[in-house]
C-alpha cells in the first residue's frame, strides 16, 4: 500500500476488528433491548481508566484495561441492584450511574493531571478517543481481544440465539440463563472495554448501538444481521479513523459515529426489509392494485 | 458578594432547576431522554455560535432548545418508523453529539468554545463574567440567565401542576380528559432543554444529567406526593452542590465532577436509610411480616 506506513496499517486493522466485534455484540444488545446499557457502562468505565493508572504511576493499557472492566462491572451491578431492590427504574438507574461514575472518573482525573507527570498521561484520549494516541503493543492487544470476542460469538452462535430468542426453551434445553447472562455481561464490558481508548467512553455506546439497529433495514435473519452489523461496524471504523487522521489532533470517535450515521442513513432509506423507499413503493403498488380490483369490479357491475 | 458566595449561588441555582424539572422527568420515565438532550445541546451551542459568532446566554438558550427539541422530535420520528425508543434515542444523541464535537474540533476549534469546557463546564469563571444591574450591581451573567429560567420553568411547573400531575401519573386519563398531551410533551422537552443549556456553563453536558436525573431519583425514594417530591429534590440538589463544593476545595479537584458525585452519595444515603422505600426500612419491615404476630 503506498503511503500507509506500517503503524497505520496496523491502527486500520485494529478498527476493523474492534468494530467487527462491536457490531456482532451490538445486535445481542438490541435484542436483549439493552442498547441504552451499553451507554451507561462506557460511562461507568472512566474511573477504573484513572485508577488503573493511578495505581502503577506510568501508562499500562492492560492495567487501565482491567480498571476499566472492574468498574464498569461495578456499574452494571449496581444498576441491577438499584432496580431489583428499589421501585427506582431502569432508565432512571442507568443514568444515576452513569453520570454519577462519570463525575467521579473526572474529579480522579482531575487529581491525576495534577500528579507529577499527569498532564502528559493522555488520560484525557480516553474521553472522545484517540487512535493516533495508541502504540503498536496497544493495538496488537486490541486486535487480539477483538478476535477473540468473534471466535466465541461465532463458536456459541446457536446458544446465544436461543437465548435471545425463545428463553424459556433454551432453560428447557438445558441452557442455564445465569451463565448465557453472565456471559453476555463479560461480552459486553469487554468490547467496552478494548473500544474506549480509540472511541472514547462518551461515544463508545455508538458503535455498538448503530450498526446493529441498520443492519436490521437489511434483512429478518439473525445470521445474516449479525453479518451485516459486524460489516457496518467494521466499515464506521476504518473509515472514521481514516478520516480523523486528516487533521491535526482530531479525535477519532466522533468521526466513527459520524461514519456510522451515515450508514444508519443509507439503510433507513434503502434498506430492503423496511426501508422508506421500499415501503412507500410497497404502499404504491397496493394502491395500485386495489384501484385495478374496483375498476374491475365496477366494471363487472355494469350490465 | 464574594467569589464563592457567586460560585455557590450558581451550583445551588442549577441544583434547584434541575431537581425541579428532574422530578417530572423520571416520574414520566424519560431519565434517558434528559441523557440525550444535555448531549445535543452542546450541537444546539455550537451552531448558535457558528451563526452569531457571539457566546451571550440568549443565543446559546435558543440555539439549545431548537437542538433539544430536534432531538425529541427526530426519537419519535424514529420510533414511529419501527427503531426501538432505547435505539433511537441511542442513534440520535450519539450522532449529533458527535457532530457538535466535530464543529468544535475542526471549525471552532481556536475560539472560547472547547470541548473540555464543554464536557465538565467552567464554574470557576463564571463570577468573573459580570453584568451592570440597576440598583444590585455587578452580577454574573450565569446567574441572571438560571434565575430567569428557573423563574420559567418554576412558573410552567406551578401554572399546570395539575396537568403535569396527570399527564405523568395517567396519560390515557389526561388525553380522554382532552388535555393536551402532546403539546405538554414537546413543551417538557423544551423545559429541559432550556434547564439543561441553563447549567450547561456551570456544570457542562455530562454533569447535568447528574443533577436532573439522581437528586430527583433520590426524592422518589422518600415520598409518595408530587409537591413533596419537587421540593425534597431541588432541595437535594441544592446540597449536592454545596457539598460537591466542599469536595473539591478538599480535594482540589474538579467541581462539577465533585457535585455529581456527591448526587451519587445522596442516592446511596436515601437508597439505603430511607424510612419509606429505602433498603434498610424493606428489610426490617419483610422480617417484622415473617415474624408470626403475637396475637396469633
Amino acid at each position: 500500500m503506498i503511503g500507509l506506513s506500517h503503524n497505520a496499517l496496523w491502527v486500520l486493522v485494529s478498527m476493523l476488528m474492534l468494530g467487527t466485534a462491536a457490531g456482532l455484540v451490538g445486535c445481542f444488545a438490541y435484542w436483549k433491548r439493552q442498547s441504552l446499557m451499553s451507554d451507561a457502562l462506557a460511562h461507568a468505565a472512566l474511573p477504573g481508566v484513572v485508577i488503573g493508572y493511578a495505581i502503577l504511576g506510568f501508562k499500562s493499557l492492560p492495567v487501565m484495561l482491567l480498571g476499566a472492566a472492574a468498574s464498569a462491572l461495578a456499574g452494571a451491578l449496581a444498576v441491577s441492584w438499584i432496580r431489583s431492590s428499589s421501585r427506582v427504574k431502569e432508565d432512571t438507574a442507568m443514568g444515576i450511574i452513569l453520570s454519577v461514575f462519570f463525575g467521579l472518573g473526572i474529579m480522579l482525573l482531575a487529581i491525576v493531571n495534577r500528579m507529577p507527570g499527569g498532564g502528559q498521561s493522555g488520560l484525557n484520549s480516553f474521553i472522545f478517543g484517540q487512535a493516533a494516541a495508541m502504540v503498536r503493543q496497544d493495538m496488537r492487544l486490541m486486535a487480539a481481544v477483538a478476535a477473540v470476542v468473534l471466535l466465541v460469538v461465532l463458536a456459541s452462535f446457536k446458544e446465544w440465539k436461543l437465548y435471545l430468542f425463545d428463553p424459556a426453551f433454551a432453560r428447557g434445553l438445558g441452557l442455564s440463563g445465569r451463565l448465557m447472562e453472565a456471559a453476555w455481561l463479560a461480552l459486553l464490558v469487554v468490547v467496552i472495554v478494548i473500544g474506549i481508548q480509540a472511541v472514547g467512553v462518551i461515544l463508545m455506546a455508538a458503535l455498538l448501538i448503530i450498526p446493529a439497529v441498520s443492519a436490521r433495514y437489511w434483512t429478518n435473519g439473525f445470521g445474516r444481521m449479525l453479518a451485516l452489523a459486524a460489516l457496518f461496524g467494521g466499515g464506521a471504523g476504518v473509515a472514521g479513523t481514516c478520516v480523523s487522521t486528516l487533521g491535526d489532533g482530531w479525535p477519532t470517535g466522533p468521526f466513527i459515529v459520524i461514519a456510522a450515521a451515515g450508514i444508519f442513513l443509507l439503510s433507513l432509506v434503502f434498506g430492503a426489509r423496511k426501508g422508506l423507499l421500499v415501503r412507500a413503493m410497497q404502499r404504491r403498488a397496493q394502491v395500485r392494485s386495489l384501484q385495478a380490483r374496483t375498476i374491475r369490479r365496477e366494471g363487472e357491475a355494469l350490465p | 458578594m464574594s467569589y464563592d458566595g457567586w460560585i455557590l449561588l450558581t451550583a445551588s441555582l442549577v441544583g434547584l432547576t434541575c431537581g425541579l424539572v428532574g422530578t417530572l422527568l423520571i416520574l414520566r420515565r424519560m431519565a434517558m431522554m434528559a441523557d440525550a438532550i444535555s448531549h445535543t445541546v452542546l450541537l444546539g451551542i455550537v451552531i448558535a455560535y457558528l451563526v452569531t459568532r457571539e457566546l451571550t446566554g440568549l443565543h446559546m438558550l435558543v440555539g439549545a432548545a431548537a437542538a433539544g427539541l430536534l432531538t425529541a422530535v427526530l426519537v419519535q420520528w424514529l420510533h414511529a418508523r419501527g427503531v426501538r425508543q432505547e435505539a433511537s434515542i441511542g442513534i440520535v444523541f450519539t450522532t449529533l453529539f458527535a457532530i457538535g464535537v466535530v464543529l468544535i474540533a475542526t471549525r471552532v476549534g481556536n475560539a472560547h468554545l472547547d470541548v473540555q469546557h464543554a464536557l465538565m463546564g467552567e464554574i470557576t469563571f463564571i463570577p468573573w463574567e459580570t453584568t451592570r444591574v440597576p440598583g444590585l450591581g455587578e452580577i454574573p451573567e450565569a446567574v441572571l440567565v438560571l434565575l430567569a429560567v428557573l423563574a420559567v420553568v418554576g412558573g410552567l411547573i406551578f401554572a399546570f401542576y395539575k396537568e403535569w400531575k396527570i399527564t405523568s401519573f395517567d396519560p390515557a386519563l389526561a388525553a380522554a380528559l382532552g388535555i393536551p398531551v402532546a403539546f405538554l410533551h414537546y413543551l417538557f422537552m423544551g423545559m429541559v432543554s432550556v434547564t439543561a443549556v441553563a447549567a450547561f456553563d456551570a456544570v457542562g453536558a455530562i454533569m447535568v444529567i447528574a443533577m436532573l436525573i439522581t437528586p430527583a431519583a433520590a426524592a422518589y425514594l422518600w415520598t409518595d406526593r408530587l409537591s413533596v417530591m419537587l421540593l425534597l429534590s431541588g432541595l437535594f440538589g441544592v446540597l449536592s452542590a454545596f457539598a460537591g463544593y466542599a469536595a473539591a476545595w478538599l480535594l482540589d479537584t474538579s467541581i462539577s465532577g465533585s457535585m455529581a458525585f456527591a448526587t451519587g452519595v445522596l442516592f446511596l444515603i436515601s437508597f439505603l436509610g430511607s424510612p419509606r422505600h429505602g433498603l434498610a426500612a424493606r428489610r426490617l419491615r419483610a422480617r417484622a411480616a415473617a415474624r408470626p404476630s403475637a396475637g396469633g
